[in-house]
């Protein structure tokens, strides 16, 4: 069983900056870390590679300090880790994102399966798990809470819904995204860190996955930035005290109800 | 690719749930009128499942000029490929400026890989959307960082524009039952109902109450509920209420709730107009999941709690005390 | 705090130890402490990182490192609980004798499960009889052709009953006192061999403690380690270097009340301000941080002492296990008070670690022994 896990590296949520004239996040000197929802990935990536052999390969798209992301894959148990990493990639959107991803993949070949978190913290979108599979054509299944079982070419994964939950099977190679019901990540090990620290991380630039110029970057994206705006502080709220407190607080919800 | 200026039209994926059309159906089709009118266009909607040709003229009730209707056992469940090969082949036919479909899971799910077939741009999530007059452009806002950032995305050289759109964020299309509309029921060959994909078992699990992301009040825990059974007491004060009850974080990992009621970065974005945080301190990891809620409500004994922080009420105090007053009171009224 | 200069391998396991107690440990540390429950799931996240190998040599499956890593490790589990780190340092305690007195053979078969972290280690030496008079035991050992019969009581083992690996101080020859104590490995199933009720503890709550007791307990004649008679001086041998290890404790104690009190002093305002602008909080604190500063420097020169293979390291790492003891009693007495009425109540994290230090100026060696090692040592040099 042939794994790839995709993952990125975001700023820290408890570090989290914003420039107040740009509107941007400030990059400089925040802590970064992996996606919550990509350790999710990582972890079933690994514990089907203990139960069903093969190997797991750590794929990111980014800066080239990018890379300390998958050495903390590899010091997890990733097997190999991938950066795709290019100024030419910069400003991608989902669409672009997806597509360099699956260039990635297409070169890396022998698959059986593709973990994604669900989602980025930072981007939010949930786009680039089912973008990779529409690019590469293969099926997938969202949100992913449990895999039940893998034989005879398929998997069999439930898939969370709003309502409940879809019991669902999928021929292989298939994606699923992931969502944190499904396992408890590890933590790294010692020898795992050790082992992170002198592998060598395969960098690919864009020409070297044969991705298409124009279907990269800001060129190759779709959408485009018009504006950011920062949301007003919430204003400084109002606590109720004394035996008074439940009775201010049960008219000021029926206001709100009304 | 053919010309922007060829594309017109707003068009509405609808959200139904065993034929039964969700709210956030009639709140993209109320925006999706809106922006119509601004274009001086019309508003499709697309109602792909199984006997749900029937459900056609609640749409246009609430709205939608046409229907395209694809009834067929072969989708009774939402699966990407199939979805994508009708919705795509039906875009491409008719060109339709703007797509829009609800930012639920399975909306974000099928809207990218549309995205991609169609190499078009789509923007998850938006709370807002309007039309620059100018250029035609629909401008979609969506929050970042839980809402402390509000980013506006334009898609000028791909059509349609695409965006998912979060429940509860928009109003809902009048209902006029006067209204009246074309339905056009398609009749699709074969192939496009294949999947790869197959569905084994539905299961409802939350069917008896209501749903996080519908709710207009939610009542959320945290560590400080101390145990699994001290959230009855969040059930009781929901429901008098008419909410759903959620969790934080902690109050997941130590089992005392189920992960589909977590609110936050590893759980759900919610923004309901009341959220009531009780023995939640309000870690940021909580607080990029519900603070672009209309009102928030704070119930926490440690006043440094940084919960009050978002809040816009608060109660310094006993959870165990105050949630059942609260709940008393409100059964009193009722 | 102070650069020490930490090798990357050192770097890599604070890091490491850190992560597993920021988010695992302190956050299970009070249910812990208040259930007197084993902590075997953060036994098992601390074996899948590989530190219970840290001070084991690698060809026995550990990581190559010695004492200091060790202490590295403790102090950073103890800054989340006491308790819990005290499972991983007493299986330590428990595996010295074996490292510093076991044949290969013994190694080979022993020390991979407990690099493993398989299978935890306990060391047994206090009897009823004999707390800080380790001269006085009772518990004896009967040589029958190829096999030792063991009879006696220890009490107040750490690990005990958890541990699956025992060793054993037991009197082979009484008449010839301290010279008759000899150590045995015994192994949890033994035939005879069985445990009393677990003690209900002021601290370290998540340690577990309790009575061995030998009933005929007959165990094969290979599991002696070292020769007769050299029990005693064996034990005294373990203790010279795993004294750091219950000064690294301390430290941890010690630097996780600060740490506390500091992030508490910063947010809790009084008189309008943040408790921190005043000079009475300033104070303690400043003092607080240096005695800790201070600890830490002598925990962590006594460990590279005995990693250099020093002779004489005993009353150095007395020193160590004294002051940091005391220094962590201190600290954690003065971050309760900085908590105030919040500190006495259990809920706040200030008074566990009041509860948790007390042990560490009582336990391997009471500070009175201490001293009285440091001071022997002293006169004992001036002679020279």
């Amino acid at each position: 069983m042939n794994i790839i896990v995709c993952i990125k590296q975001v700023p820290d949520t408890a570090d989290i900056k914003i420039d107040p004239v740009a509107k941007r996040l400030l990059r400089e000197g925040i802590k970064s870390m992996i996606n919550p929802f990509d350790m999710y990935a990582i972890e079933e990536g690994l514990r089907l590679k203990e139960k069903l052999g093969g190997k797991v390969t750590a794929l990111t798209m980014g800066p080239p300090q990018a890379e300390s992301a998958l050495r903390e894959a590899v010091s997890l148990g990733c097997d190999e880790a991938i950066l795709i990493s290019d100024g030419a990639f910069t400003g991608s959107d989902t669409l672009a994102t997806s597509y360099a991803l699956s260039c990635a993949i297409k070169k890396i070949k022998d698959y059986d399966m593709i973990f994604c978190g669900k989602q980025s913290l930072d981007g939010d979108t949930a786009h680039v798990g089912p973008g990779i599979a529409g690019h590469l054509n293969i099926p997938q299944i969202v949100n992913v809470r449990k895999i039940q079982d893998i034989k005879e070419g398929r998997v069999t994964a439930h898939r969370m819904t709003e309502y409940g939950y879809d019991v669902l099977e999928a021929e292989l190679p298939c994606l699923l995204t992931v969502v944190k019901d499904i396992n408890v990540p590890r933590l790294p090990s010692l020898k795992g860190k050790m082992k992170a620290k002198s592998t060598a991380i395969t960098v690919w630039k864009a020409a070297d996955i044969q991705a298409e110029e124009n279907r990269i970057g800001a060129k190759g994206s779709a959408t485009e930035v018009w504006k950011v705006t920062t949301s007003p502080a919430r204003p400084q709220g109002k606590i109720f005290e004394g035996e008074g407190a439940v009775d201010q607080l049960v008219l000021t919800l029926k206001g709100l109800m009304k | 690719m053919s010309e922007i200026s060829e594309y017109k039209g707003v068009w509405v994926l609808c959200e139904h749930r065993r034929g039964i059309i969700q709210p956030v159906t009639y709140e993209l089709l109320g925006k999706a009128r809106e922006l119509a009118d601004k274009l001086g266009c019309e508003v499709s909607c697309l109602l792909l499942g199984v006997k749900v040709k029937d459900k056609a003229q609640e749409l246009i009730h609430r709205q939608a000029d046409k229907v395209y209707v694809v009834d067929d056992p072969r989708i009774e469940h939402v699966l990407e490929e199939p979805y994508t090969r009708i919705v795509s082949d039906l875009i491409r036919k008719h060109r339709p400026e703007i797509l829009l479909l609800p930012a639920t899971s399975l909306g974000r799910s099928l809207s990218s890989r549309l995205a991609v077939e169609l190499k078009a741009g789509l923007t998850a999530d938006c709370i807002g959307l309007d039309i620059n007059l100018e250029d035609r452009c629909l401008l979609q806002t969506k929050p970042v960082f839980g809402g402390t950032i509000m980013t506006t995305i334009v898609s000028r050289t791909h059509r349609p524009q695409m965006a998912t759109v979060r429940p509860k964020a928009m109003k809902e299309g009048v209902c006029d039952p006067q209204r009246k509309g074309v339905v056009e029921v398609l009749e699709l060959q074969e192939s496009f109902f294949s999947s790869r994909v197959k569905v084994l078992d539905v299961v409802d699990e939350v069917a008896s109450t209501i749903y996080i992301m519908d709710a207009n009040v939610i009542v959320s825990g945290g560590r400080g509920m101390v145990k699994a059974e001290n959230f009855k007491m969040l059930e009781d004060l929901a429901k008098v209420l008419n909410g759903a009850v959620g969790a934080s974080r902690a109050a997941v990992d130590e089992q005392w709730i189920p992960y589909s009621h977590q609110v936050g970065q590893t759980g759900k974005t919610v923004c309901p107009k009341i959220y009531i945080a009780c023995g939640i301190s309000g870690q940021i990891q909580h607080l990029v999941g519900m603070q672009s809620s209309d009102t928030i409500i704070a119930i926490n004994k440690d006043p440094s709690a940084p919960i009050f922080k978002v809040a816009n009420y608060g109660i310094v105090g006993d959870v165990f005390d105050i949630v059942p007053r609260l709940t008393k009171r409100f059964q009193e009224d009722l | 705090m102070i650069d020490y200069l930490l090798n990357d391998q050192q770097i890599m396991i604070r890091d490491l130890c850190r992560q597993i107690t920021d988010e695992k440990i302190r956050p299970a540390a009070a249910e812990y402490d208040k259930n007197e429950k084993f902590p075997w799931d953060i036994v098992k996240v601390i074996a899948q990182a590989d530190l219970f190998g840290v001070y084991i040599e690698e060809k026995y499956g550990g990581m190559g490192g010695g004492v200091f890593e060790l202490c590295l490790a403790t102090e950073e589990f103890s800054k989340g609980c006491a308790g819990i780190a005290l499972c991983y340092s007493a299986t330590a305690l428990g595996a010295y004798p074996l490292i510093l007195y076991g044949s290969d053979e013994q190694k080979q078969k022993y020390l991979p499960a407990i690099a493993r972290g398989e299978r935890l280690a306990a060391f047994g030496l206090t009897e009823p009889a004999a707390g800080s008079d380790a001269s006085a035991l009772q518990t004896t050992a009967e040589k029958q052709g190829d096999h030792y019969i063991l009879n006696g009581v220890k009490h107040f083992i750490t690990n005990g009953g958890d541990a699956e690996i025992y060793t054993i101080i037991a009197m082979t020859d009484k008449e010839k006192g301290a010279r008759g104590a000899s150590l045995f490995l015994v192994e949890k199933g033994t035939p005879g061999f069985s445990f009393g009720k677990k003690e209900e503890k002021m601290g370290i709550r998540a340690s577990s403690t309790r009575e061995l007791i030998f009933n005929d307990c007959k165990i094969p004649k290979e599991n002696l380690l070292g020769r007769e008679g050299m029990g005693f001086i064996a034990a005294m041998k373990t203790f010279d270097k795993s004294r750091p290890g219950i000064g690294a404790q301390a430290l941890g104690i010690a630097q996780g009340a600060l740490d506390e009190a500091l992030k508490y002093a910063k947010q809790r305002k009084q008189f309008e301000k943040s408790i921190t602008s005043f000079q009475g909080i300033q104070w303690m604190l400043a003092d607080m941080a240096t005695e800790v500063e201070a600890a830490r420097a002598l925990v962590y020169a006594s460990a590279r002492e005995v990693d250099a293979g020093k002779k004489d390291i005993g009353s150095h790492s007395a020193m160590a296990k004294m002051y940091a003891s005391d220094v962590a009693m201190k600290v954690a007495v003065d971050a309760v008070q900085i908590f105030g009425g919040y500190g006495y109540m259990r809920e706040y994290p200030a008074e566990k670690y009041m509860r948790d230090a007390k042990i560490t100026q009582i336990y391997e060696g009471t500070n009175q022994i201490q001293r009285n090692i440091i001071a022997a040592g002293l006169i004992r040099d001036s002679v020279r």
